[in-house]
């Protein structure tokens, strides 16, 4: 299968790299023919891998491909670790990935970076490929690098904005904070095992668990704990965890398809794809399940808040992508990893999806973004019309549809973990974080379906005068992400989540397997779930969320605003998201400026240059005054200095023996 | 006597024979003159062949062999046992090779550019280039002396005549800080001679030495090649000589005279002093992670494009040092060579990314005349090939995986991980910090709107700097890809260095 695999991942590097360098020489068409071809046959293959694994039966393949480099033991690889979860999710990015360059198509027709922007979303594919099928923690932190210059580069597409290449540096930025655990967390894993290799340090997972570290002097922890949490903080750039996500709304700055294949559908999972890749470690530490979880609560909830008062079209949707983050954290912390995996997978189909409509109502506003200038497009795009309401219903887990299933079961995981048992404290924070999150997640979903297909048209006469469906490059690409959106879940769920669909890849300790448990004492198939579901306060709350975005904005559009008037405080500390912007951008970037002033000014300038170096020339220079008199031309004296100096000399050499 | 026997030999005395012949011949003209394009050939065909030779040394060069290879060694002076001597191991060649490497991209870059004295120019180029192998080859005390000390000479020339306004005080203060510290040197080896009884620099690792002794030579040369490295808070003269210097100058400073501290220390205090580098190796490492960190927080506030990244050089060369040093803190087995082996890449790889930022900063100069970052703005509308090189390049000097600058600094990280978490946390601290400053200064000087007429009249890469600037991409990025057999040509070497110094004197 090597061949497979080095095929999935060069050609989408082999389409960017012609797109590139070569995309005046091969034009436009060329351009996106190429990439497509690419991403097309990564795509067509990853189904392939994807059908060996699962129906052929196939077993987990740990390849090495060359060796980058191998010092003082330690062997630095290139290769592939495939399994069932990594063919999941190379079908998952390279499906969305085609969608997305076929969608491109249409989005950036008259944008003067068209081959480029081919280029670096097919580069994107190739380094996501890498992330997902390293093998190793080496190629892992290279995919992880590379997807996030290539987000830099893609937010900051449109380099001649200055909020675009403001957003570009703060996230690469801030995701490096991120990488800086991470980092860490990779010397710490080979501090204890000397090894990169996944399988190896797995095996020697055990032994890890046993050793401490003591990072202050007398406080011995748990080598383990110490790993798991530097490695999650990575996960929380990456993934855009509170308070490391400040840089996921700002990326909006970017064009929307990338919005929808970067910043929802795939790299922004990275961070959950690698925890749930790492529970065999994960699972030795309940002590840093327990700060996923607690993040991820905090994530799911307050991120979903901040979502309520937006009011550009894309925003709402970034926040969104926030708090189902924080859902698939929460379910990571919660010993649930399947769960995470599948809600990752159903996220994709249906947050791509609200994107992609997203960009189209974009397109037909003529690059409007502002909701409130919406209103009434439903009867003008059909099509956008429809998928956005299977995308929306999906994500508010409507039953039946795809995140309804994957929602649904994560919030019985959090329900049913041990948890309940083991720290009652987390298990309420995550319990109710998840549980309300629904109903805000109800709330702005449809305030925003309300306000933009609904209701009175409040754009301007230039603008409704034009609106029409968006082409078919566009549609298309829709029509078949809502496919997805609305039937993935109730296909698979019971073969992903109870059918042992992951098999060694994913480790759960007995104890903490809720899922496990929740299929044998719960699940009676996906029609069983469905027809449950109205009994359930996960349900009722979603309704009562759409119920009162339609109440407060499309028949009392006054509620709203005296809700603004009467909370002004909230609204100013939602407005300005919780004031974490503030700390990172005057606080910490602020304060290493003035820091690095001063060192420069006060420490290099006055003290090194004007007080030791200029300071000991001007010495010298008063000292040379004096001796220059000894200078006097006569040979007896300089005679006589060397003889000193000699004797100095000598003296020295001796009374160092 | 054949080439392959006296290789190191030929390295350095090509360019400098080269050179001389430029300066034999001379020139009035002015660098349109046709005089200047022969003057300019020769230079670029002696490099090129200097680099075509270098090749021998890589592909002769066995790797699983301990000791010296290329050895040349003839009587010098024999009355006090100097040496011609030559030889080179898996800790030099590499070093080697960038020099060759890295010349003709020099005077390639400099085809143009240096209207004053074209011959003179070049020549000072060619016979740096043979001093530098000289003291990247040379065995013997004194022929290492006299090759470094003959390397400031060229390098003075190049920025007092072809420099900027303050070019004077820029090469007084380059001049007296290393002249100072290469004296103790020189007093270090004639201490050095009395107890070995010859020059030869691998003998001086046998000598019986005291402790005392020990860290007073590592004090002399501490201070010789901190200055080179140069390390905190020797570094002050660092940033002028590289803001007078013309871009080639401050490519050779910045990519391999720099090298010279990095390898004094390995090649001399390691072996020599082993109990010395020992007491002090704590201190090394402070100093080392104050450049990480201090320099990083300075480098954020430049507004020089050339302070800028010669205050990133000194942080990167922070690297080094540390890496260096570290063995002594390691716990456990493993680690010491990791950290090693990742200081000597650090050291290849800083010689093509600073050598490539530098010659970045030289294209917008020689247009616009101009250093200041405020100056700039929106480049990419006018340059959009050179700004993907410019990127491309700062994303090499942030330590991006798949480029030449991750390599050693993971490696480095890695390995000081194993001795003490807080080492490695502040190590680590170049992921922001390096991000930090190369990537604002890039959003500043590339992105954004057009920013000034100066700007817009701007012409995109000529032939010349898209040749250069590509070569040293397809090298940072294969070096990224794939740092083997870089890594494979030292490990041996390596290996057999950390056993001396393990073998205390005492």
């Amino acid at each position: 299968m090597l061949d497979y695999y080095l095929i999935i991942v060069l050609s989408p590097l082999l389409a960017a790299i012609i797109a590139g360098l070569f995309g005046k020489q091969i034009g436009r068409t060329g351009a996106h023919t190429v990439t497509i071809l690419g991403v097309g046959v990564a795509c067509a293959l990853s189904f392939v891998v994807l059908y060996q694994m699962y129906w052929g039966g196939a077993p987990a393949e740990n390849i090495s491909v060359y060796t980058w480099a191998v010092t003082d033991g330690l062997r630095m690889e290139i290769g592939f670790l495939v399994d069932r979860l990594t063919a999941l999710m190379m079908v998952v990015v390279t499906f969305v990935s085609l969608m997305v360059h076929v969608y491109t198509i249409g989005y950036m027709h008259d944008d003067p970076g068209y081959q480029r922007f081919f280029s670096y979303i097919s580069l994107f594919t190739f380094a996501m490929l890498m992330l997902v099928m390293a093998n190793n923690f080496l190629q892992l932190f290279f995919g992880w690098e590379a997807v996030g210059l290539v987000s830099y580069l893609l937010i900051g597409f449109w380099y001649k904005r200055e909020t675009a290449i403001f957003a570009n540096l703060k996230a690469f930025l801030v995701n490096r904070v991120g990488d800086f655990g991470f980092l860490l967390g990779i010397a710490a894993v080979v501090l204890f095992t000397n090894s990169l290799d996944y399988a190896e340090v797995f095996r020697q997972a055990g032994s890890i668990s046993e050793q401490t570290i003591e990072i202050i002097p007398g406080q011995p922890w748990n080598a383990m704990t110490v790993i798991c949490i530097l490695l999650f903080i990575g996960a929380m750039g990456k993934s855009a965890q509170a308070p490391l996500h400040v840089w996921l709304p700002d990326s909006m700055e970017g064009p929307t398809p990338i919005s929808a294949l970067i910043h929802a559908a795939t790299m922004v999972t990275a961070g959950i794809f690698m925890v749930a890749r790492m529970s065999p470690l994960y699972e030795l530490s309940v002590t840093a399940l327990g700060v996923v979880i607690v993040i991820g609560a905090i994530t799911a909830f307050f991120m979903g808040l901040l979502g309520l008062i937006q009011n550009d079209i894309k925003r709402v949707v970034a926040y969104s992508t926030l708090s189902q983050l924080g859902y698939m954290t929460v379910a990571l912390g919660a010993s649930a990893y399947g769960a995470a995996i599948f809600h990752l997978m159903t996220h994709a189909f249906f947050k791509a999806l609200l994107f992609l409509a997203a960009g189209s109502v974009i397109i037909a506003m003529h690059h409007e973004q502002d909701i409130r200038k919406m209103g009434g497009i439903r009867k003008y795009m059909p099509i956008t019309y429809w998928t956005s309401l299977v995308g929306s219903l999906a994500l508010i887990g409507a039953p039946g549809l795809s995140g309804f299933f994957s929602k649904d079961l994560l919030i019985e995981a959090v329900h049913e973990s041990h948890w309940r048992e083991t720290d009652v404290w987390i298990y309420w924070i995550a319990y109710l974080s998840v549980l309300i999150g629904v109903f805000v997640t109800a709330l702005y979903s449809f305030r925003m379906f309300f306000l933009v297909f609904h209701g009175k048209e409040r754009m301007d006469e230039a603008t409704r005068s034009h609106l029409h469906e968006t082409p078919w490059v566009v549609t298309v690409p829709l029509v078949l992400l809502a496919i997805p959106s609305a039937v993935i879940g109730w296909i698979t769920v019971e073969p992903i989540l109870f059918g042992g669909f992951f098999g060694e890849a994913i480790v759960v300790a007995p104890e903490h397997d809720v899922l496990a448990r929740l299929g044998v004492e719960f699940w009676q198939g996906s029609l069983g779930l469905v027809t449950h579901a109205v009994v359930t306060p996960v349900f009722w709350l979603a309704v009562a969320g759409v119920a009162a975005a339609w109440f407060m904005y499309l028949k009392r559009p006054d509620i709203p605003e005296t809700l603004y008037r009467k909370f002004k405080g909230l609204y100013v500390l939602l407005d300005r998201k919780y004031y974490f912007d503030d700390l990172w951008i005057r606080g910490f970037a602020g304060g290493g400026r003035k820091l690095g002033d001063l060192l420069w000014k006060r420490g290099d300038q006055f003290l090194i240059d004007g007080v030791l170096v200029n300071g000991t020339a001007n010495s010298i220079a008063r000292l040379a005054g004096v001796l220059r008199q000894l200078q006097s031309g006569y040979l007896y004296t300089y005679a006589f200095a060397m003889i000193i100096g000699l004797t100095m000399l000598l003296g020295w050499l001796i009374w160092l023996r | 006597m054949s080439l392959a026997t006296h290789l190191l030999s030929v390295l350095i005395w090509l360019p400098i024979a080269g050179g001389i012949a430029l300066l034999l011949i001379g020139d009035e003209g002015d660098a349109g003159s046709s005089r200047a394009g022969i003057m300019r050939m020769t230079a670029l065909i002696v490099s090129v062949a200097t680099f075509v030779l270098s090749i021998g040394l890589y592909t002769g060069f066995d790797s699983a062999a301990t000791g010296m290879q290329f050895v040349e060694r003839y009587g010098w002076i024999p009355a006090i046992n100097v040496d011609y001597y030559l030889g080179v191991d898996g800790i030099s060649a590499p070093l080697i090779l960038l020099t060759t490497f890295i010349t003709p991209l020099v005077v390639i870059a400099g085809w143009d550019s240096s209207r004053v004295r074209p011959a003179q120019y070049f020549a000072a180029f060619l016979i740096l280039e043979g001093l530098m192998v000289g003291v990247f080859s040379a065995l013997d005390g004194i022929l290492f002396y006299v090759f470094w000390e003959f390397m400031l000479v060229p390098m003075f020339l190049i920025i007092g005549v072809w420099g900027g306004e303050r070019r004077i005080y820029a090469t007084l203060k380059f001049f007296l800080y290393t002249f100072l510290g290469s004296v103790l040197m020189l007093v270090a080896f004639i201490y050095l001679y009395g107890q070995a009884g010859t020059f030869d620099l691998l003998a001086f690792a046998d000598a019986p030495l005291t402790l005392a002794a020990q860290k007073l030579i590592f004090l002399a040369f501490l201070i010789a090649f901190a200055v080179k490295v140069p390390m905190w808070p020797v570094h002050t003269w660092l940033p002028d000589a590289h803001v007078e210097a013309p871009t080639g100058g401050s490519v050779i400073l910045a990519a391999i005279m720099l090298k010279m501290g990095g390898y004094g220390f390995v090649r001399l205090s390691l072996p020599i002093v082993p109990d010395g580098s020992a007491y002090f190796a704590g201190l090394m490492i402070g100093l080392s992670l104050i450049a990480v960190v201090y320099i990083g927080l300075v480098a954020l506030m430049q507004k020089d494009m050339k302070k800028l990244i010669a205050y990133s050089s000194i942080a990167h060369m922070g690297f080094v040092t540390l890496g260096f040093f570290l063995l002594w803190y390691i716990n456990g087995d493993s680690g010491a060579a990791l950290g090693m082996s990742g200081g000597m890449v650090q050291m290849v790889s800083h010689g093509l990314i600073s050598g490539a930022m530098f010659l970045c900063v030289g294209v917008l100069y020689d247009r616009v005349h101009s250093r200041q970052i405020a100056d700039y703005g929106g480049v990419a509308n006018t340059m959009p090939v050179f700004a993907a090189f410019m990127v491309l390049f700062a994303m090499a000097n942030a330590g991006l995986p798949g480029t030449s600058g991750f390599v050693g600094e993971f490696m480095v990280i890695v390995a000081s991980f194993k001795a003490n978490f807080w080492i490695a946390f502040l190590a680590a601290s170049t992921l922001i910090l390096g991000a930090a400053y190369t990537l604002w200064m890039v959003k500043r000087v590339v992105y954004g709107e057009v920013a000034n007429d100066n700007v817009a009249a701007l012409e995109d890469l000529k032939g010349r700097e898209f040749l250069v600037l590509g070569i040293l991409a397809v090298a940072v990025l294969l070096l990224g890809v794939w740092p083997a057999p870089l890594v494979d040509m030292m490990n041996v070497t390596i290996e057999q260095l950390l056993e001396q110094v393990a073998a205390s004197k005492l």
